[in-house]
């Protein structure tokens, strides 16, 4: 399903644990090249802690995960470091650091990892500021503008580097349905320029059946996946009543359905 | 007959039928009878229980929650409900609380440990504290380690920054307190020495009392709650809006961004503030030494020379550098390691400044020994 069906990253037999509390075991899953993957869930299913391993913010308590056919999980400090510069991560409030302009938010990783020019990173963080829609907001500090615009925001500086792996927590989540949409749109239209593969968490049915491409289905109660492949196609095909529930807003496939949201 | 409040009557029919009858205003505010009495007088006969509400004058959460109690009652011993005589909506109320069952283990165990295993929790919590400030104590060496030979990454504007709001804008409270400080000793001092006709040794007394010890010591203490506290704060904030993982993320460790500026711009504004503070506890003194046992300036100043010597007034601000990163470190600690809730930020910043205090009181006791054992 993806651009040409290579895996770009693979998760194996993961187990996910807090001390001795197993919140998500055997997860086994792979993303393609260029495509657009969505970890489904209802709340407190784990999607954001999947994507938190998937970045190395914690450790998996069993399983591996690589990128192409590197190791993530066993790579050593530099090699994780050199990895994780390929990576663009945008947070659910966008963690923009609230001590500095937008500009100098964007122009941070710039510095860090390239040998340009202090003008150059200037030049570079405006465009990619210009990118998201904020032409003009450079020299503003994150608390003066909006919640979607800090989004905005935290995506031109996941952008910063040109990753090559864009991972997106709820990006949808406090948003309005209109800013949601140009949120998506512009997902799609910066996999589609940048050749990124995009790794997005959520909960938003509208959102995604517009970007995805595959997915996978989190399930609280039996504490694994439980669906994988693209959500249209499960919408339509899947046999589980507790998938088709999920896409369907509950409205099929058993009242189960609304209940999984409390787990 | 409406009540204030409502009643509840139980009235036996036949075939072990019991009808319970629901009368007056059931409200929050007027209070509510307990279905304990009700379940006694429902006795051992009933094998089914039915509802006549024909008497209620209105009702709210109060009749709700009783009969959700009652018909739990009910249930344990095995009686048929018919709750068709009950008012529409609190059917349909009953309905929904019964309608996802009671999560298996999710109710918290209110079990409060034995002595024994709660001396043992703390034991191991201490310790686990402790091995958490050596642990960032190696990670802020190795930063420094990396600081020393420019490899760190930080912004330079962030420690300047730091500097600034650790060291310019502490003078003000830093002078009040060191004057007070400086004040209170020589009064305290002069009201004695007077007695013996030697009060020109206030300025002795007060001279090396603040460069050797109160010095240092008030100012660590002022910064811990002024500038340690604030430390927590602003990392604790961070973690919770996942500034500190964006960080992570981008391969900057928040240790060399973060820690190091703050240790950085405490250690070095410490030391100042604390010849500042010597200097400021000493004009408190002459204060008193002039205007309380009309010595003149000179006299005390000439006194004050002859009494310290380079080594009290070192060991003092060699002290308030340790001070500084002591409270540097606990909190970045603190603020580092808080949850993310802003319950826990409040936490935080407490934890900073207490253990701030903690750390710089033990250090001060080791230097005592140390200096005694030098015969410094």
């Amino acid at each position: 399903m993806g651009a040409n069906g290579e895996a770009h990253i693979r998760v194996q037999g993961l187990t996910m644990a807090f001390g001795s509390f197993v919140l998500m075991h055997d997860l086994t899953f792979a993303v393609a090249r260029g495509e657009v993957f969505v970890i489904m869930g209802g709340s407190g299913s784990g999607k954001s802690t999947l994507l938190r391993h998937m970045i190395g913010l914690l450790e998996p308590a069993a399983g591996e995960i690589f990128y192409g056919t590197q190791s993530f999980t066993r790579a050593g400090e530099e090699e994780r470091a050199r990895m994780l510069r390929r990576f663009g991560v945008l947070y659910q409030s966008g963690a923009l650091f609230s001590s500095m302009t937008l500009l100098e938010n964007v122009s941070l990783p710039l510095g860090e990892y390239t040998d340009l020019g202090a003008e150059e990173i200037r030049e570079v963080a405006a465009l990619k500021l210009a990118l998201v829609g904020l032409r003009g907001f450079e020299g503003y500090y994150p608390s003066q503008i909006s919640g979607g615009m800090q989004k905005r925001a935290g995506l031109a500086r996941a952008i910063a580097l040109d990753p090559e792996v864009l991972f997106f927590d709820e990006p949808s989540a406090g948003l309005d349905p209109i800013s949601s949409r140009r949120l998506d749109e512009l997902i799609l239209e910066l996999r589609d320029s940048l050749g990124a593969t995009v790794v997005v968490v959520t909960h938003e049915l509208a959102s995604i059946f517009t970007i995805a491409d595959n997915g996978v289905l989190l399930d609280a109660e039996s504490r694994t996946l439980i669906a994988s492949g693209s959500p249209r196609v499960l919408r339509e095909q899947s046999q589980d009543p507790r998938v088709r529930a999920f896409l369907t807003r509950g409205e099929e496939g058993g009242s189960d359905g609304a209940r999984t949201e409390h787990g | 007959m409406v009540s204030e409040r409502g009643t509840v009557t139980v009235s036996a029919g036949g075939a072990g039928i019991s009808c319970v009858h629901l009368a007056g205003p059931w409200r929050l505010r007027g209070g509510q009878p307990a279905p304990d009495e009700v379940e006694r007088a429902l006795g051992g006969a009933t094998s089914r229980v039915t509802f006549d509400a024909r008497e209620l004058a209105g009702w709210d959460s109060a009749l709700v929650t009783f009969l959700a109690q009652l018909l739990e009652r009910c249930q344990r011993r095995g009686l048929t409900v018919d709750q068709s005589g009950l008012p529409a909506g609190v059917q349909r109320l009953l309905a929904l609380a019964a309608a996802v069952p009671e999560k298996q283990g999710a109710r918290a165990t209110a079990s409060r440990p034995s002595f024994v295993v709660r001396v043992g929790m703390v034991t191991l919590s201490a310790a686990a504290e402790g091995r958490a400030f050596l642990a960032f104590l190696g990670e802020a060496v190795l930063s420094l380690g990396r600081f020393v030979t420019a490899r760190a990454r930080y912004r330079r504007v962030d420690l300047l920054l730091e500097l600034q709001e650790a060291g310019a804008r502490a003078l003000p409270i830093v002078t009040l307190i060191s004057f007070l400080i400086g004040l209170i000793m020589a009064f305290v001092g002069a009201v004695s020495l007077q007695q013996f006709g030697a009060g020109i040794y206030v300025a002795n007394m007060v001279a090396v009392a603040m460069s050797r010890e109160m010095g240092a010591m008030m100012t660590a203490i002022i910064m811990a709650g002024r500038t340690g506290s604030a430390y927590a704060a602003q990392l604790g904030t961070m973690n919770v809006s996942q500034e500190i993982d964006a960080l992570a993320t981008m391969g900057i460790p928040p240790m060399d961004f973060l820690v190091l500026p703050r240790m950085l711009a405490l250690s070095i504004m410490m030391p100042l503030l604390c010849i500042y503070s010597d200097f400021i506890g000493i004009i408190g003194g002459g204060m008193v030494a002039t205007g309380m046992l009309d010595l003149s300036v000179t006299q005390y100043w000439e006194q004050t020379k002859g009494a310290i010597t380079v080594t009290d007034f070192t060991t003092g601000v060699g002290k308030s550098a340790v001070f500084g990163i002591l409270v540097a470190l606990s909190g970045c600690l603190e603020g580092i390691r808080a949850g993310r809730s802003a319950s826990a930020v409040g936490d935080a910043a407490t934890a900073a400044v207490v253990s701030a205090i903690v750390y710089i009181i033990v250090a001060d006791g080791i230097f005592a020994v140390i200096f005694h054992v030098l015969g410094i």
